[in-house]
């Protein structure tokens, strides 16, 4: 088994073929969209793939070490910046193509109009603990 | 409450429920009732030392299998199918004193059933051979409790389709099972559990050593003497493996005073008198390979003829794509890394740690800026962040001595 991170990306990503921004969509629609990816989650859980998932607010801030005695640097929010992470899931499967197979299912949630919004997730695998041989 | 007794003693209880007629799922569930209910009322000191003078429960195993079964009949009453259930349970005449070791072997061939991924197998056996909780499962695996316990009852519900015909008159000593895995899918499951090599709550290494050890015992088989041998060989090394820090140790540079004697020694006769029966296997070999490395006082010392002339048997065994890149590094320890390199040539640059063996042995070649470089491409493809840090530092190594010329 390995973990994959499947990322969502607010923008950064290639733009989706279906891509009209969340507030033009229609209350159903936007239902329509949760209920898609509830039911995703729901059903890797019975699959036993289902390790993690979460939404992120837009807004973030960078921080850095200010400095011996000094407070951290902070510098944000970025909402403007060209790569924001909308939210993650984290699976767990047996193979790369399953991963890929399953992050293509969650990339057709249904989106403006009811149909697939085709948005680019990025798929990341996990390193992991050393197994026991390594020589 | 002894939890390693209880865990030793899951698989025999359960192969009992099994043979008795139970459905997998069904009895698996009994057990773990069984199990749950003796943590809560078996005493805590259960040695016959304890004030009390004796064990109240003079034999653990009968109790397990008297409470499971109570608790399957509970269950299979309040089944649907009862009244058909209930003639089957009927007629069941209490067993007389069975071995329990053909019943446990029997876990380990329906654990191993090629209908179940990879993954599933490995968790049921924990669970049902093992007799590991879900959670502790879970917990070695880095997945939510709720996940593994669908991943395991997915995989129960898989192998109980295959399960008891009611039908009494069909002999059901064998055949019980549509098609259990064989042994060599049994071994893969178990050294898949060796690999992980996680420690947490479950040190998964050492937990598939124990079941090896209960399988090599209860089945007479050269490649289950070999993994077991080669489990062993490997476990030796563990703690010279790895630094305080975390990081890598390779081989070459391990301590050789940390390697555990004792078990070197194990694994050695063991897989000796595998040997000797004649019926090499990939298991035998590698273990073989383990027992050259763990034979030689140095690195220096090492005997890479021989291990090259067992990788060839490996290779003639498995034909397997990372045999052969083992190989190649084998090959330029015994021939010098032009013969490496060469044995490299004609494989596939896209096998996992290609460019690391490429990287090495362009290194003892003299080429260090093609070294440098490839070391650096072999830790952004690092599967682990162990292995990455220690490419990265051979990278970094190479390319600071180059510029501080």
């Amino acid at each position: 088994m390995a973990k994959y991170l499947l990322l969502k990306h607010y923008r950064g990503a290639p733009t989706p073929v279906n891509d009209v921004p969340m507030d033009r969509w229609t209350p159903e629609e936007i239902a329509a969209h949760m209920q898609y990816m509830n039911d995703f989650a729901a059903r890797l859980e019975r699959t036993g793939e289902f390790v993690d998932s979460q939404a992120l607010a837009p807004g973030g801030t960078f921080v850095q070490y200010g400095g011996e005695g000094r407070p951290p640097v902070t510098d944000g929010p970025f909402a403007e910046t060209k790569d924001l992470i909308a939210g993650w899931m984290v699976i767990d499967v047996d193979s790369y193509e399953r991963a890929v197979e399953l992050a293509g299912e969650l990339s057709a949630a249904p989106g403006a109009g009811g149909k697939p919004i085709h948005e680019w997730l990025e798929l990341r695998p996990f390193l992991t603990a050393p197994p026991t041989i390594t020589e | 409450m002894n939890e390693l007794l209880l865990r030793s003693l899951t698989p025999s209880v359960l192969g009992i429920l099994v043979r008795r007629g139970a459905d997998f799922a069904a009895a698996e569930d009994a057990v773990q009732d069984a199990l749950a209910e003796a943590v809560r009322v078996w005493p805590a000191d259960p040695s016959p030392s304890s004030s009390s003078g004796a064990h109240p429960v003079r034999d653990p195993k009968g109790w397990l299998v008297t409470v499971a079964w109570r608790r399957f009949l509970d269950a299979t009453r309040a089944d649907t199918a009862r009244r058909r259930r209930e003639d089957l349970v009927g007629e069941e005449t209490a067993p007389g004193p069975v071995s329990a070791v053909d019943d446990t072997l029997q876990l380990y061939f329906l654990c191993a059933h090629p209908s179940l991924t990879p993954s599933s197998a490995v968790a049921l056996t924990l669970r049902a051979v093992g007799g590991l909780t879900t959670r502790q499962i879970a917990d070695a695996y880095l997945v939510p409790e709720a996940t593994m316990a669908q991943r395991i009852s997915r995989a129960k519900r898989t192998v109980s389709g295959s399960g008891v015909s009611p039908d009494r008159t069909k002999p059901r000593a064998r055949g019980r099972f549509d098609r259990p895995g064989d042994v060599a899918t049994v071994l893969r499951v178990l050294y898949l559990v060796f690999n992980e090599g996680y420690s947490g709550d479950v040190d998964l290494a050492a937990e598939s050593i124990r079941l090896t050890r209960q399988l090599a015992a209860a089945i007479d088989h050269p490649e289950v003497a070999g993994l077991l041998a080669l489990m062993l060989l490997h476990h030796a090394r563990r703690t010279a493996r790895t630094a305080p820090d975390g990081s890598l140790v390779p081989l070459a540079e391990q301590d050789r005073g940390r390697w555990d004697t004792v078990l070197i020694a194990e694994g050695v006769e063991i897989l000796q008198t595998a040997l000797a029966r004649d019926r090499l296997g990939e298991f035998q070999a590698q273990a073989a390979i383990a027992a050259l490395h763990a034979d030689a006082p140095t690195a220096e010392e090492t005997d890479w003829a021989q291990i090259v002339e067992w990788y060839d048997e490996l290779v003639r065994l498995t034909d397997s794509p990372v045999v052969r890149l083992n190989r190649a590094v084998a090959v330029g320890q015994a021939d010098g890394p032009g013969a490496g390199l060469a044995a490299l040539a004609v494989l596939d640059e896209s096998l996992p740690r290609h460019d690391a063996v490429a990287a090495y042995l362009h290194e003892r070649d003299g080429e260090l800026t093609t070294a440098a470089r490839l070391y650096a491409e072999a830790a952004r493809k690092a599967p682990n962040l162990a292995e990455r840090d220690h490419l990265t530092r051979q990278a970094a190594r190479l390319n600071t001595r180059r510029s501080s010329r």
